[in-house]
């Protein structure tokens, strides 16, 4: 017997053991573009001290910051870019949660004539890939002034435009909030529209958070329309799409390691956003996957 | 509400028309037994609920009808009365001066927008003949009408739906609905390059694209559709299932009793989702490239004599994607899984252990059976999401190799939905993109449809509250 206990124990170490072997290699699997990336934006793009393109090896031979001083200085927008891709993400993200928040109260807590068409068409909408209508997008912004030098609330405005087919996860949230709540407020006379603002949304802090936070990060992400919209018109660029132009067309011109640079200021702060809401966003994605 | 459901899947046709007989008949009872205030609101919208007392009402009507009226006769019937020609007068430039012609592109649009438009316009007349009977017969009973307090707020009450979806709907309809019907509409036309709006003039051509796509000509599309179409569908089940599986393997190993710092394993591989996309996956594209570092080091150590073919060859291309996206997938899969382990029982894997059971029996008869339950809808979801992964693909290696076997651009690992970007960015191929567009969503829809009815979990909606 204390044999077998023996034996299970050693078992079980070596099956633990085997664990953190296999823990450590995927950690520094995952870890290991960040690492490279980080050490790519210390190598000098300046000739003189080294090559800014790519090369064969990982740690830079002369430790620099002269990508960071290049981006702070007046040779290019990136500042710019940045502030655009603020205010677009901030904006997105206070406007987005808005309707998302006011189409799950009502489909989720209102019976109306024609709920159920509605639920089914924007479902069906929804499997339209969102690049076809592109070209007629572009077009409609174009009448409205928004192209170009009006970029930023062109792309605002397509972005928040369509939120309201989002309310799935959200929904699922409301659903799950005891409509009893809502019965007892209303025969204590307060109006549905009392009820949303007074009761609901402050009982729905998680889902708020969550669905900030996702329209928050969605814009820094966005290049295929962006690029679109601000077609050649610099200072309308989000960073995202300035970023992709400095690896696909400068690279060779050794911009590979400003892009690092650049690429590193932008994940900084969405990072750590990101960390810090972490629980939030766990919670709607498992709410939203064991839903639908 | 469920019973009416079951009526429309009997025979969707048939109801819409008894429907709209009724409806119909609804319509002549509120004539017949009307009165003139009513008989007025059939010309007049509104009219009779303002001359009831409920000038709100009626307002709302009657503004609607005059706002749409002055669109349809103002703006949209220039349009609207070319919409089958798509416009016939063309652009003409002759020596320095240009005399613009129709814009097929403005002709369709603002066409598509009147006829939404006139729809619309029935729909409020509908609406205000059935508020004149609603008001009728209210009356007939003896009872009062609500007065335009109550009116305005119902719109925070009874009617706060109303208020809620009215933005969200209307952004929905311009943003959405009308450029995927001007797109549906333009994969049967022959809008491309060669006839660019407004100098050159582009008109229906009926299913021509369609049978262009399904040929296999020379020039035909039909085999780089069904070569993109497989790739498609390939990637969409492996970047589904083995993120899915590996990602539960890894929930499940970092769960493991023993296993210390889970907080710090599980924050190292959501890093990955944290940081934004465009940087981390162009960054490990260029890992990959010819040049990059890992074929840099590989050279350097002489295990390899020339550049492996990462991005060049497609079979090669198409792995490496596949592998790319299972770093990218796994920590999300990890992330929902984590909770969800949590809520199987531990009483089922004690009784199972004193059984005797191995580890890979428990999960197979366990863990696997109660995760496929609850994920169900969430791996539809990811199927149909991944069929229209563009960031991956895109970022990683904009769907390159191109081949010259293959037309319209596309390349070794395009997906449906790059190579419809492609077509509209590169090529201007609206026509053909559009056709592609409505493949991918015929292909997500089937899909959708015929898994979403094998899904317990999904059948009971109100089951949740």
């Amino acid at each position: 017997m204390n044999e077998k206990t023996s034996s299970m124990k050693q078992k079980r170490l070596i099956g633990n053991i085997l664990s953190y072997i296999l823990l450590i290699l995927i950690s520094l699997i995952w870890l290991f573009p960040f690492v490279g990336l980080v050490l790519n934006s210390f190598r000098s793009y300046r000739p003189e001290v080294e090559y800014g393109g790519m090369v064969d090896y990982l740690v830079p031979k002369h430790f620099s910051l002269d990508n960071y001083r290049f981006l702070f200085s007046g040779d290019t927008n990136y500042l710019r870019w940045y502030g655009n891709t603020i205010i677009i993400a901030f904006f997105v993200a206070a406007l987005q949660t808005f309707i998302v928040l006011c189409v799950s109260y009502a489909l989720s807590r209102m019976r109306f004539a024609g709920r159920t068409f509605l639920m089914r068409f924007w479902l069906v909408l929804g499997m339209f890939p969102g690049f076809l209508t592109m070209i007629c997008l572009y077009f409609l912004l174009k009448q409205m002034g928004l192209t170009q030098a009006g970029a930023i609330p062109g792309l605002i405005l397509v972005s928040v435009a369509s939120s309201g087919m989002g309310y799935y996860v959200c929904k699922g949230y409301f659903d799950t909030i005891p409509k009893a709540l809502d019965e007892a407020a209303r025969i204590d006379g307060a109006s549905r529209a009392r009820v949303f603002f007074t009761m609901t949304i402050p009982m729905s802090k998680p889902i708020i958070i969550y669905t900030a936070l996702v329209a928050f990060m969605a814009p820094w992400c966005d290049y295929v329309f962006a690029s679109y919209i601000a077609f050649g018109h610099d200072k309308s660029y989000n960073v995202a799409v300035a970023m992709q132009r400095w690896v696909w067309t400068g690279d060779y011109q050794g911009y590979f390691t400003r892009f690092c640079a650049g690429g590193v200021l932008v994940a900084i702060p969405i990072t750590i956003l990101f960390m810090l809401l972490q629980n939030y966003y766990v919670e709607g994605v498992t709410g939203g996957a064991v839903k639908g | 509400m469920a019973n009416s459901e079951s009526k429309a899947k009997k025979s969707p046709v048939g109801d819409f028309f008894r429907a709209l007989g009724s409806d119909c008949r609804e319509i002549g009872t509120t004539w017949a037994e009307g009165d003139g205030k009513t008989k007025l609101s059939f010309l007049i919208f509104g009219i009779g609920p303002i001359l009831r007392g409920r000038a709100l009402v009626g307002a709302l009507h009657l503004a609607l009808e005059i706002l749409l009226i002055a669109f349809i006769a103002g703006f949209g019937w220039q349009y609207f009365s070319k919409l089958l020609t798509l416009g016939t007068v063309e652009t003409n430039a002759s020596g320095r001066v240009t005399t613009y012609g129709d814009n097929s592109f403005l002709i369709l649009l603002f066409g598509l927008l009147t006829l939404c438009a006139l729809a619309a316009l029935i729909f409020v007349w509908r609406m205000n003949v059935r508020e004149n009977r609603t008001e009728e017969l209210l009356l007939k009973d003896g009872k009062k009408l609500p007065d335009n307090h109550t009116d305005f707020l119902s719109l925070f009450d009874s009617h706060f739906d109303v208020t809620l979806l009215a933005l969200p709907v209307l952004g929905v309809f311009v943003f959405t609905v009308l450029p995927i019907i001007f797109m549906i509409c333009v994969a049967f036309t022959n809008y491309d390059a060669t006839h660019q709006a407004p100098s050159k003039l582009f008109t229906w051509v009926g299913l021509k694209n369609f049978r262009d796509l399904f040929s296999f000509g020379q020039d035909g599309f039909g085999s780089t559709f069904l070569t993109v179409l497989a790739w498609t569908l390939v990637w969409a089940f492996f970047a589904t299932f083995l993120c899915y599986f590996l990602g539960i393997a890894v929930a499940m190993l970092i769960n493991k009793k023993g296993i210390r710092f889970k907080k710090l394993w599980r924050t190292i591989l959501v890093m990955t989702i944290a940081v934004p996309q465009f940087v981390s996956l162009l960054y490990v594209g260029k890992l990959f490239a010819p040049d990059g570092l890992i074929n840099g080091t590989l050279l350097k150590w002489g295990l390899i004599r020339s550049a492996l073919p990462f991005w060049t060859n497609p079979m090669w291309a198409r792995i490496t994607i596949i592998v790319v996206n299972i770093w990218i997938g796994i920590p999300y899969m990890m992330l929902i899984a984590t909770g969800l382990l949590m809520n199987i029982p531990e009483d089922l894997y004690e009784s199972a252990r004193i059984d005797g059971a191995t580890p890979w029996q428990m999960f197979r008869s366990i863990t696997l059976p109660y995760m496929l339950f609850v994920t169900g809808p969430f791996l539809l979801t990811q199927f149909t999401g991944n069929l229209n992964n563009f960031n991956v693909i895109f970022l990683l290696n904009q769907g390159n190799p191109k081949s010259m076997g293959m037309v319209g651009g596309a390349g070794g690992t395009d997906l449906l939905v790059t190579w419809l970007y492609k077509m509209t960015i590169n090529d201007t191929n609206y026509k053909m993109a559009a056709v592609i567009g409505i493949m991918v969503f015929i292909v997500t829809a089937v899909i959708s449809l015929v898994v979403y009815q094998m899904l317990p979990s999904v059948k009971d909606e109100e089951g949740f509250q």
